[in-house]
């Protein structure tokens, strides 16, 4: 199969990348680049576990080509975290307990990041909306809520 | 998924002949979130999928004396549009309404109109406000209103090498206002069970009695495609608005739709929301105006 030539910046760093077209930008994370942050949960866009900022936007990175992501700028939730610091929004999600099985955090973590970017003070009823998105099977969103509310109130 | 060719052509008429080369057997690529999840479950298995990700202009948002809206503009370009929430805040609202905030910054207005799912929630609106296409191909450029751009489930007029470029949307008059309402299982990441998207533009009398100048009603998810309901518009054009001509309206609305039974709702269901949506719609649009 012909190779696709793309250049991806992810957390920062330039990467030149020969992909197959039909790699998705959440396999080239995953398997090319090794950041296993980004989680496979439905491959259809309708569960949030892969979420990650491209181009300063949450995307499902299940629903990307990766060929068709040349040149963008990426952020998964490796990203986040600045000289051994978490992100506000890691640290609160721990603070309230918003976290059981941990799978769909790291979506969920990039969908609030996204949020507070555009608006820093965010009342539950935006929060909800903002991580509608977002599947979390453990069901343990109310914490999950309460912890993005909280980042708003620092 | 199955193999392909990838292209990301940098001009709309290198799009338009790599689609036409494959003849029928690429698909182009926009969003990608309808595109992804068929080629991934091989329902649909091209042999190139062409980007449109590249073509400059075609995401483009502009109000002059009517409104462009470049066809690869994502819903939250539309949502974060200030002259589409200023004059088309039925737009805004409906674009608010689909998906997820994640599906909803790769998804395309284009890419809505394009797939034809009888369920499109942009349709229903775009076709309310009078929207038209702007389709172009090898052999040039075509205008097509957009109430007739739906051949059936799944099919738009466009060709083997057309390209759906920009809607042109006319700005309303002054007293016309639009409006789009649908009902799902829930509020956000499902498809409508029905859909209706209303436009009226009342003109006052002497007596300050409210006439209707103009309608449109358009039915999402209750016939093969969205769906004018031309005889229900014609009980109010040019008749004064009374809560009984509305309410004959909407009844006459609900007789039009050709809904079926399937696994998000059962026909008499839609039917009878038709029925309630249009007629809500047109009471709060007449309070409105």
């Amino acid at each position: 199969m012909p190779r696709y030539h793309i250049s991806l910046t992810v957390n920062g760093d330039l990467h030149e990348l020969n992909v197959d077209a039909r790699q998705t930008l959440m396999q080239v994370l995953r398997q090319d680049l090794e950041l296993h942050g980004t989680h496979e949960g439905c491959g259809s866009g309708d569960c949030g576990a892969c979420t990650v900022l491209m181009n300063n936007e949450p995307v499902p990175s299940c629903l990307v080509l990766a060929a068709d992501a040349h040149k963008s700028a990426i952020v998964t939730v490796e990203g986040l975290v600045q000289n051994g610091e978490p992100h506000a929004v890691q640290k609160a999600i721990v603070a309230h307990g918003g976290i059981q099985c941990g799978y769909c955090t790291p979506g969920i973590v990039i969908s609030s990041v996204a949020l507070l970017q555009e608006n820093p003070h965010p009342n539950e009823q935006e929060v909800r909306e903002a991580i509608a998105g977002n599947l979390c099977r453990c069901t343990g969103y109310q914490k999950i809520v309460d912890a993005i509310v909280a980042v708003g109130h620092e | 998924m199955k193999p392909f060719e990838f292209f990301s052509p940098a001009t709309l008429p290198e799009a338009a002949r790599a689609l036409a080369d494959y003849q029928g057997e690429a698909r182009a690529l926009a969003g990608g979130t309808d595109l992804l999840i068929r080629m991934k479950r091989r329902q649909w298995t091209p042999r190139a999928v062409v980007s449109l990700n590249r073509l400059a202009g075609l995401n483009e948002i502009a109000l002059n004396g009517e409104l462009k809206l470049g066809a690869r503009a994502t819903l939250n370009q539309i949502i974060r549009s200030a002259a589409i929430r200023e004059y088309f805040p039925a737009l805004a609202h409906t674009a608010r309404g689909m998906a997820g905030v994640q599906v909803r910054s790769l998804a395309t207005v284009g890419g809505n109109l394009c797939n034809a799912a009888p369920s499109a929630d942009m349709a229903p609106p775009l076709i309310a406000l009078n929207a038209r296409a702007v389709i172009v191909g090898v052999d040039g450029e075509r205008v097509v209103p957009l109430d007739e751009f739906f051949v059936g489930p799944g099919k738009s007029v466009l060709q083997p090498g057309e390209i759906l470029q920009t809607l042109l949307v006319p700005r309303p008059k002054e007293n016309a206002f639009a409006s789009y309402h649908k009902l799902e299982h829930r509020a956000a990441m499902d498809i409508a069970m029905v859909g209706v998207g209303v436009s009226l533009n009342v003109e006052r009398s002497t007596f300050n009695v409210q006439h209707c100048a103009d309608v449109r009603i358009v039915l999402g998810a209750v016939a093969p495609t969205p769906w004018r309901a031309k005889r229900a518009e014609e009980i109010l054009r040019g008749n004064e608005l009374t809560a009984e001509r509305i309410a004959e309206a909407a009844r006459v609305a609900a007789a039009e739709a050709k809904p079926i039974d399937d696994v998000r709702s059962s026909a008499w269901y839609r039917r009878e929301m038709v029925e309630v949506l249009t007629r809500r719609q047109l009471q709060r649009l007449a309070e409105t105006a």
